[in-house]
């Protein structure tokens, strides 16, 4: 019933227009009486609902299947011994939370936790700071900015596993570039072993990441910049706040929603990267840059316990989510009060 | 992972056989949807992409195994012997094997670091296929889930194999595999470059130690090895600790941390990059191709390229240098094994076997060890391999006193690998104290 009256209304809404495969004199005279009818019955009661249900059943039906089915499995199989044969055999014991147990009373846990606390904040703040400069350096204008913004977004075009590549041979120790380079300016006399010492390596990777995720806070800052009206830099010019003071009352104030937005994107991809690690480092060296992401990666891939690697990679998912969540609150909260 | 050299793409596109290719398409993203869904959304399009990719390309020999799944002549073959090297000399072997049977096949070539997920995926999905190769040390885990057929059964024998190499088909005296031939791994050298230092490979680890500091200076290290955080770090490890008299199933001993501090000396000496704790086995290689390395921990199956790429560099290979004179080298046995699948499909299981036996006779593994440089396992047949092929000859040397990875452990290896690699990685990195580091390992396994 419900696809009847749709597929007639949208019916009557084509024919008052000229429609393909119908000559027009026809379009014309078939205007009226069959399309008005049922357009007034989709206004009445109960199936007006069905209706409106039947419209968002594609995208639910979507979110359950692609987004829900995968975190709840995700979950079951955290409390199932869920390993190699299990591929084979189908017998997943649920074994309660000892997966749980395992995963977070392994030593490596409290090293990948720390470094994915580090990672996320070294690489947020890097991003944010140095994307936000960028930003507000090519609002002024000057000749070639337009070709200097589009290389800057280089290695959001790279495929990350080439950008891996590329990295480690910058920072290779011994004929790497960037220790070339910084011997020739006379900064280091002693090569660096970027990823080759674990004081460095998060350090290098942190790097690498920062560098990466610096086109995605340009391109938002810089069009959230775009969208704050000259005129109330010239007003505030009136009233003495240029420079910093311009930058303080003017600018922030009005970014606040996109620096949210980057923010809380930045830090849920952040918290998840896998790839460039594993592509840079492998989680080494002796577990220097290993993550909360490449440790479950780890798990499931590597050991082929799927429970304890589920385990984990929940445990990630709360992070992200309990950040999410306090995150947006203060937002609310401060514009609120903004 | 470090028992064949797996070039990223050298994978030739698989013949279109054009036939319900859409079924596949649907079957292939549901079983790549069931085999990864520990994943949170980013990383699962990470991992996702290249399993498509591999699906997508095995669709066309795929299609092949279910329009013919009627036939029990008509075998499905995967493994991931991609380069023209393997690949041709493979498809020759089975074609003129099924010829001779009166079979036929159709070969499924995935990418080396896809073949475990394709199996997890083809396990879930009831689509092993007839015939499956696997790396030697996932054996034991695969064999142990039931997937796979006991040999035996079809008058398989290994009667003449050298003995560890049987061993590595086998879990808990039943044997699973056949491996055809095998790899190790010893030690190359740059004779120009000890020529001119004056200096005699290498025996024991005293003489490697100061070989490699008089031929370290100028841009060239002393010696090249993997020390990298994966299996392919543990596996070059295994020789210096089996040799020494160590043991995985304990590793908090001082012949264990005995191997690691000999490790770490030559970093310290400086006769080794610190590199080498990223580095691969096909990056030491390169090293070594360079001329930035005089001596190089590696195997066999990179004497192809060697060759191929720098035809100028004169080279050579001896066994593995032993803790002290008298000492025996103990290399690890790397190389891919044969199996059976249980499909459920007794005439099939049985022809695949009938296959895999002609598919193994010592003239076929003559042919595949001299087309790839691996040795084969059969003893008579490697001792005749040796005398053709002098160059190869301190290979099947060092294959004769091998020891398969996971003889002792079994599935449980993959775990006291992680440990291995990571341990050393702390002596090399961080400067543990080797016995403190081994002790942290023995434990993490325990």
């Amino acid at each position: 019933m419900t696809s009847t009256s749709t597929a007639s209304s949208a019916d009557g809404l084509a024919s008052v227009g000229p429609r393909d495969g119908r000559p027009a004199p026809r379009a014309g005279t078939a205007d009226g009486a069959p399309a008005a009818r049922p357009g007034r019955r989709r206004r009445r009661g109960g199936e007006g609902l069905l209706v409106r249900y039947a419209f968002i059943a594609p995208a639910v039906l979507y979110l359950l299947l692609f987004y829900g089915y995968p975190i709840v499995k995700n979950v079951v199989m955290s409390f199932q011994a869920y390993d190699f044969s299990t591929f084979f055999n189908g017998s997943a014991p649920f074994v309660g939370l000892d997966n749980y147990a395992t995963a977070l009373s392994n030593p490596i846990f409290l090293k990948a936790l720390a470094n994915t606390g580090l990672f996320t904040v070294g690489s947020i703040i890097g991003q944010f700071v140095i994307g936000l400069g960028l930003s507000l350096y090519f609002r002024k204008h000057f000749p070639l900015s337009g070709v200097l913004r589009s290389l800057l977004l280089l290695p959001w075009l790279l495929p990350m596993i080439v950008s891996a590549a590329v990295w480690r041979w910058i920072l290779e120790q011994d004929s790497g570039v960037l220790n070339r380079f910084l011997e020739s300016i006379g900064l280091i006399s002693e090569p660096i072993g970027w990823l080759t010492s674990s004081d460095t390596a998060l350090v290098a990777v942190i790097m690498v990441n920062i560098w990466l995720g610096i086109p995605f806070n340009v391109a938002l800052l810089y069009s959230g910049l775009q969208a704050i009206p000259e005129e109330l830099y010239e007003a505030g010019q009136l009233d003495g706040a240029t420079g910093w003071k311009a930058f303080r009352h003017i600018t922030l104030p009005l970014l606040r929603p996109v620096v949210s937005v980057v923010l809380l994107l930045g830090v849920i991809y952040t918290i998840k990267v896998l790839d460039l690690i594993i592509g840079l480092t492998g989680g080494g060296p002796a577990n220097a840059t290993q993550t909360l992401a490449t440790r479950s990666y780890e798990l499931s891939f590597l050991e082929f316990d799927f429970g304890q690697g589920a385990a984990l990679s929940n445990v990630l998912i709360l992070i992200a989510l309990l950040f999410s969540v306090v995150y947006l609150r203060a937002n609310a909260r401060a514009a609120k009060n903004g | 992972m470090p028992t064949a050299p797996r070039p990223p793409s050298a994978s030739r596109p698989p013949a279109d056989r054009g036939d319900d290719r859409v079924p596949r398409l649907i079957d292939a993203a549901r079983t790549a949807r069931a085999a990864q869904p520990v994943l949170s959304r980013r990383r699962l399009g990470a991992l996702l992409a290249p399993a498509a990719l591999a699906s997508t390309a095995a669709l066309g020999l795929a299609g092949c195994g279910s329009s013919s799944s009627s036939d029990p002549t008509s075998l499905r073959i995967v493994d991931y012997y991609n380069t023209p090297a393997d690949d041709v000399v493979i498809e020759e072997t089975f074609t003129k094997s099924a010829k001779d049977l009166g079979l036929t096949f159709s070969r499924e070539k995935v990418p080396g670091d896809q073949l475990i997920p394709k199996v997890l995926q083809m396990g879930s999905s009831k689509t092993l296929p007839d015939i499956l190769m696997l790396d030697n040390p996932d054996l034991p885990q695969l064999a142990a889930s039931g997937a796979l057929a006991p040999l035996e059964q079809y008058g398989f024998s290994t009667e003449g194999f050298t003995p560890s190499i049987a061993d590595l088909g086998m879990l808990d005296g039943t044997l699973y595999a056949i491996a055809p031939t095998v790899n190790t791994i010893a030690l190359f050298f740059n004779v120009p470059m000890l020529e001119k230092a004056g200096i005699d490979p290498p025996t024991t680890w005293e003489e490697t130690r100061e070989a490699a500091r008089v031929l370290t200076g100028d841009g060239t290290y002393g010696i090249a090895f993997s020390a990298i955080a994966t299996y392919e770090g543990t596996f070059q490890f295994m020789p210096f600790m089996w040799s020494n008299g160590g043991d995985e199933k304990d590793l908090a001993t001082p012949e264990v941390a005995g191997a690691a501090e000999f490790w770490s000396q030559l970093l310290q000496d400086g006769s080794a990059s610190r590199s080498v704790v990223n580095w691969g086995q096909g990056d030491a290689m390169d090293q070594f191709k360079a001329g930035k390395a005089a001596m190089v921990v590696n195997g066999p199956w990179n004497i192809a390229g060697l060759t191929a790429d720098t035809p100028d560099l004169e080279w050579d290979v001896v066994t593995l240098p032993v803790p002290r004179s008298g000492a025996e080298s103990i290399a690890p046995l790397g190389g891919e094994v044969w199996t059976v699948p249980v499909t459920g499909d007794e005439e099939k299981q049985r022809n695949a076997a009938k296959l895999l036996k002609s598919f193994v006779a010592p003239e076929n593994q003559l042919r595949m060890g001299t087309a790839r440089s691996t040795i084969p396992g059969h003893a008579a047949t490697a001792e005749q391999f040796a005398s053709e092929h002098p160059d190869l000859a301190t290979f099947v040397e060092q294959v004769s006193t091998a020891r398969a990875r996971t003889g002792e452990l079994g599935p449980e290896w993959p775990r006291t690998a992680k440990a291995i690699y990571t341990a050393n990685q702390e002596v090399l990195v961080d400067d543990t104290d080797p016995a403190k580091a081994f002790d942290e390992a023995a434990r993490t396994v325990s």
